[in-house]
């Protein structure tokens, strides 16, 4: 068991999304970085698709009632157990009574944390994943609160490992989002499609698991609406303002507004990492060469060795 | 029909520019073809008003075969004599609504518009069957078509914050029952005791796309017994 002191900003259980469940309305949720939390996992060699907490920004306390194993990922942040300082991106041993903290993110801000099994949470529509919105996943579709309880497995055995360096994600602040143009790109002038591939947007306030709203000079799109058809992931969104809207992990499934193209899911995965004032562009690539890029990332990810850890007794 | 790119693992079927009956019958008769044929390589399929949106595993698949898979379907469908309308009729499902200026606030302005009487418009929307286009915005919200002329009516200038669940509403020819309490633009004119989503039920959504829609006056008396509740507090 795994006791929540404090949620921190937003902490949400996830697993790697609700998929095939469309057809009544339900958007995916799942982790707004995949390949941190996919490391997340692969680190204590859990289930693809085991849950985990996602938190953003960070502020997340909670203390473990059980020995187990946990990893954190995703966004560069302090992380201490029962006060000393302890590296992401491996493996580390937790005993009975530890006490885990986040700070707050220094570089990114989706932060993950896995525990050896996964967090044992019941599936709701075939995930776990937390959808706010919906109120569907997670503990009774909420975010995780004071006061909570996370079952765990017990005894799992998990050898301590580490992720190389050199495959440790940067992120900056500053992103070039690939976008696979498409949807109703045609009615766009060309001059509002080159407006908005060779200027710099800046993430606005308004951004969070649904989408992300950007500002910069607007595009213009030379129709009003459309009629509502199904919305992909990342789907760039221009509203009658001209300020493109980017639809992230938690979007509604349809929508009537006009779309310019799609940005990459890899890239989305940078742009989640992303907080207000930070600046993004956009370039254009080929169906083709995303499908390249996607085939290309998971054989990286999978053809990836962790590295052992140095046991304990020849540490200092 | 014309596929275009929607996202990196996504193609968007286009059967044509307006709704339609007959297009909706073909959007059900493809996303049937896709999954038989193709299930194990797609994620999702998201089917609206004249378009389906094709999500498939970009490990298993690419957008090449899929868009071939995707013209197979259409062949099929244009070699076939029959109505494919025979084939893909849903089924009817009526809905008890609570008609009334305390359940719709939005019935009298319908009316004055109209220039008829508030139990003008409940007949209008009473007197017809409507269809399932689409189930989108919010879990169980099921967008049906289409509304006669006389009683459409435009989106609210500025959305409500809280419209209650059950709420029965019209936005131009499209009429909807929210399944769960949710800010909203459309014109409510009653309330539907029905849920429309329920996650623990075992048939969790009455309708599905294809499906028509009956709705059927109810007294308040009747509204409550079925386990209606009115909005606490004023609508606004």
């Amino acid at each position: 068991m795994f006791h929540i002191i404090t949620p921190g900003i937003l902490s949400l259980l996830q697993d790697a999304g609700r998929y095939g469940q469309h057809a009544i309305g339900l958007t995916t949720g799942g982790p707004m970085d995949p390949l941190a939390f996919k490391w997340a996992n692969r680190l204590l060699n859990n289930d693809t698709n085991a849950t985990v907490i996602e938190t953003t920004v960070g502020g997340l306390k909670l203390k473990a009632n059980t020995d187990t194993v946990i990893a954190v990922t995703g966004a560069k942040v302090m992380l201490t157990i029962n006060g000393d300082e302890k590296p992401q991106w491996q493996t580390l041993e937790i005993k009975n009574g530890d006490v885990i903290e986040l700070a707050y993110a220094t570089q990114g801000s989706r932060i993950y944390l896995s525990v050896a099994g996964g967090f044992q949470v019941p599936q709701q529509f075939e995930s776990s994943s937390t959808v706010l919105r919906e109120g569907i996943g997670g503990l009774n579709g909420s975010a995780l609160t004071a006061g909570d309880e996370l079952a765990v497995e017990k005894n799992k055995n998990v050898s301590m490992k580490k992720l190389p360096g050199e495959c440790i994600p940067e992120y900056e602040a500053d992103v070039t989002l690939r976008v696979i143009p498409g949807y109703q790109q045609h009615e766009f002038s060309r001059h509002d499609q080159r407006m908005f591939f060779y200027h710099e947007y800046e993430v606005s306030d308004l951004c969070d698991r649904m989408g992300y709203r950007l500002s910069g000079p607007a595009v213009n799109c030379q129709i009003d609406g459309i009629l509502s058809e199904g919305i992909a992931l990342g789907a760039i969104q221009i509203p009658k303002d001209g300020q493109p809207i980017i639809l992230m992990n938690d979007r509604q499934t349809i929508g009537g507004y006009p779309k310019i193209g799609s940005v990459l899911s890899m890239d989305l995965a940078k742009l989640s990492q992303l907080t207000q004032g930070c600046k993004v562009k956009f370039e254009p690539i080929t169906l083709d060469h995303a499908h390249n890029l996607l085939v290309l990332a998971q054989h990286k990810f999978e053809n990836t060795q962790l590295e052992p850890l140095e046991l304990q007794g020849e540490k200092s | 029909m014309q596929i275009l790119v929607a996202s990196e693992n996504s193609l968007i079927v286009y059967f044509g520019e307006n709704v339609s009956q007959t297009i909706s019958d073909e959007i059900l008769h493809v996303s049937t073809f896709l999954t038989a044929h193709v299930g194990h390589t797609l994620i999702d399929l998201v089917p609206s008003y004249a378009s389906i949106l094709v999500i498939f595993n970009p490990l298993k698949t690419d957008h090449l075969h899929v868009r071939k898979i995707i013209k197979e379907a259409f062949q099929e469908i244009h070699n076939r004599n029959q109505d494919v309308a025979n084939v893909y009729d849903g089924k009817t499902v009526e809905l008890p609504v609570y008609y009334g200026e305390d359940a719709g606030p939005d019935l009298k302005l319908l009316a004055d518009n109209a220039g008829i009487s508030t139990q003008q418009v409940i007949d209008i929307h009473t007197s017809q069957d409507y269809r399932v286009y689409a189930i989108g915005f919010a879990p169980g919200f099921a967008y049906l078509g289409e509304v006669d002329e006389r009683i459409a009516a435009p989106r609210l200038p500025t959305p409500r914050k809280k419209v209650p669940k059950g709420a029965v509403a019209i936005a131009d020819r499209q009429t909807a029952v929210y399944p769960s309490q949710s800010p909203g633009g459309w014109n409510l004119i009653g309330l539907c005791p029905t849920d429309m989503f329920n996650p623990e039920s075992q048939s969790i959504m009455p309708v599905s796309v294809g499906d028509k829609v009956r709705f059927v006056p109810i007294e308040q008396k009747q509204f409550l017994e079925l386990g209606g509740q009115l909005p606490q507090g004023e609508v606004i």
